[in-house]
């Protein structure tokens, strides 16, 4: 049994922009030009330079400059020298002391906690994520679509607003203070973005790519495997985008569903050891701060377009 | 034609596949949901058994006198980041939108606040507004606020509060607008420009009709975000000084997990999630959401 006229090889990479392209162009009546992608850029190109807008930016980016500045430099200083030389200051010498004093106090554990939670919330995100989308899109049953309604309702609702008794249930599973209370509702709450984008994803593949796959008589699993997943793989990673960074910033899972030091996430290492230092020790806080970002900023400069289109994913193309 | 056609060979996932998300998402969101509700009519103080407790927690609501001051800052709180924040990434979006490389360059800065949690940018503040030793000491003078005790003042903790969490929710905005504006077919500023509308002209003929759909969008998610704030506020203030930064969420938290009530806690839970329902639901309706999102999904 082959892939019959697909071929052997991979099948057509799905359109980037199919909202226009696609299907269901004629559906998106209200936009002119619906044949061709426009091209990207905001207008004609003036003579003279946009000032209003280059100062309005020009005052965001000390806005947004002066604070990030500020963690790094001070990560870099010893305490008296930050002390004595006023917070914007460059370092009078750099040191990485500040490093070495916050992960000997457990933050590499913290950090190791925050990595295993993060991936498995991922893994289970698409593991149960996948194949519901798949459903949602090809099924035609009643039940599934029933489903995906009270899972859009789910985008709306705080997550907070069920901390009391997603703690009741933790304690009643006897999970409480492991790793695993807060992966599971973590998971939970992602699941109905990750299936907006997937199903988002998977509505764009040619429906003829379905049919001339079901023809040769694969079976709905074999359609999955050799046509949904590599057409899917855009989605699959910005869902895991997604995911990943809600879970390594989440902030009310852990520090409700957990307690001792060995369980400790990032976040909630970083709260604690303010505390600790009673916001004396700002040198080292402000490395505990950099160390908690330094993975993601890492994704960040290797994946800027997977990562940003990752975080506004399912809010519109 | 489908008479010829096997069924063996029919291709399509059966209800099955969604079974296993559904039921994990109905154990720990939906009957979460639900539960709250039960909850909110116990007794409970986290450690034993739920007792009933009748309608007593919900009688309490008009005996608190933390609540309406919470419901007071929460309101606050949400119009002005709603409004702050949209007069800020509109243009800035639109401008980031541009096709000049240093655009490019700058938004690439612009955006990494995005990448910190609400923990790491609460410490980053808490440092910063330091009176004594925090760049407040310096900038309170510039902003009528000489001893620069701009957090730990009952009558500005809460503005302080709000220009954090802008601070932290700005670029993420930034980037909806800023991938809304990308989208906006040049073909229509060709139009305009032939017409001879000027630049402002354009923005406000083009550009702001073409964003309609990501005003709402971005709007929703203010709307209801601004009920979770909660992390960053319990980091900087701790709902203090005093009171005075002690919004619903905080109250929420703090009366369940701080003061053991869970029943009360449940009863504010319960409000959150009609506010946060209710604030969606009438945004939609207001802006006929619903079909436009539907169009887009083509959901049936």
């Amino acid at each position: 049994m082959t892939t019959g006229t697909l071929g052997p090889g991979r099948p057509p990479a799905a359109p980037r922009t199919p909202s226009r392209t696609g299907p269901r162009a004629g559906r998106t009546a209200p936009r002119p030009s619906p044949s061709r992608r426009p091209r990207p850029g905001r207008g004609p190109r003036y003579r003279r330079p946009d000032r209003l807008g280059a100062l309005g930016a020009a005052v965001w980016l000390v806005v947004v400059a002066v604070p990030l500045y500020y963690v790094l430099a001070s990560s870099l200083r010893d305490k008296s020298d930050y002390l004595d030389a006023g917070p914007l200051s460059p370092p009078h010498h750099v040191v990485l002391s500040n490093y070495r004093t916050v992960l000997d106090s457990g933050f590499a554990g913290y950090l190791g906690n925050s990595i295993l939670v993060t991936l498995s919330t991922v893994a289970l995100v698409l593991a149960l994520g996948l194949p519901a989308a798949y459903a949602i899109v090809r099924s035609r049953s009643r039940f599934v679509s029933a489903g995906f309604s009270v899972m859009l309702m789910g985008l709306a609702i705080p997550a907070q607003a069920t901390i009391v008794p997603v703690y009741l249930l933790i304690t009643r599973l006897h999970l409480y203070d492991t790793l695993t209370a807060i992966v599971l509702p973590t998971a939970a709450f992602s699941l109905p973005m990750a299936i907006l984008v997937l199903t988002s994803t998977m509505r764009d593949i040619p429906g003829e790519l379905y049919e001339a796959m079901t023809m040769d008589g694969a079976n709905a699993t074999h359609v999955l495997r050799a046509l949904v997943l590599p057409l899917t793989r855009p989605g699959l990673v910005t869902v895991g985008i997604y995911t990943a960074l809600g879970s390594w910033n989440g902030f009310i899972f852990p520090l409700v569903l957990t307690q001792s030091d060995a369980r400790r996430t990032v976040t909630l290492g970083l709260w604690n050891y303010q505390g600790q230092q009673g916001g004396i020790n700002v040198p080292a806080t402000m490395a505990a701060v950099v160390l908690s970002l330094l993975p993601l900023l890492a994704a960040y400069l290797f994946g800027r377009r997977h990562l940003l289109s990752g975080l506004t994913a399912g809010f519109g193309k | 034609m489908s008479i010829a056609a096997p069924r063996r060979g029919d291709g399509r996932p059966g209800a099955l596949w969604a079974v296993p998300a559904l039921l994990y998402f109905a154990l720990f969101a939906v009957v979460p949901m639900a539960l709250v509700v039960g909850l909110s009519f116990t007794a409970w103080n986290g450690l034993g058994s739920p007792h009933w407790a009748g309608a007593r927690n919900w009688t309490r609501l008009l005996h608190d006198p933390q609540l309406a001051q919470s419901l007071r800052l929460s309101a606050l709180l949400t119009a002005v980041t709603w409004a702050v924040q949209t007069l800020i990434c509109l243009p800035l979006g639109v401008w980031c939108a541009g096709h000049q490389r240093s655009r490019a360059v700058l938004s690439t800065l612009f955006f990494v606040p995005l990448l910190m949690s609400s923990a790491a940018v609460a410490l980053l503040f808490a440092a910063l507004l330091d009176p004594n030793f925090g760049l407040a000491h310096t900038v309170g003078p510039w902003l009528g606020v000489p001893d620069g005790n701009l957090i730990g003042d009952p009558h500005r903790a809460l503005w302080t509060v709000t220009a954090v969490i802008t601070w932290q929710f700005v670029p993420f905005h930034t980037l909806l607008y800023q991938a809304a504006a990308r989208q906006v077919p040049v073909q229509l500023y060709e139009a305009a420009t032939i017409d001879g509308a000027d630049r402002w002209r354009q923005f406000r003929s083009v550009t702001l009709p073409q964003l309609r759909n990501t005003v709402v969008t971005s709007s929703v998610l203010i709307l209801v975000g601004s009920l979770t704030y909660f992390d960053i506020v319990l980091i900087l203030t701790d709902g203090g000084p005093g009171t005075s930064t002690r919004i619903l969420p905080l109250h929420m938290y703090l009366t369940g997990f701080s003061s053991f009530d869970m029943g009360y806690a449940s009863v504010l839970a319960v409000l959150l999630l009609l506010a946060g329902t209710t604030l969606s639901l009438l945004v939609v309706r207001v802006t006929g959401f619903r079909r436009m999102a539907s169009q887009r999904e083509g959901l049936s």
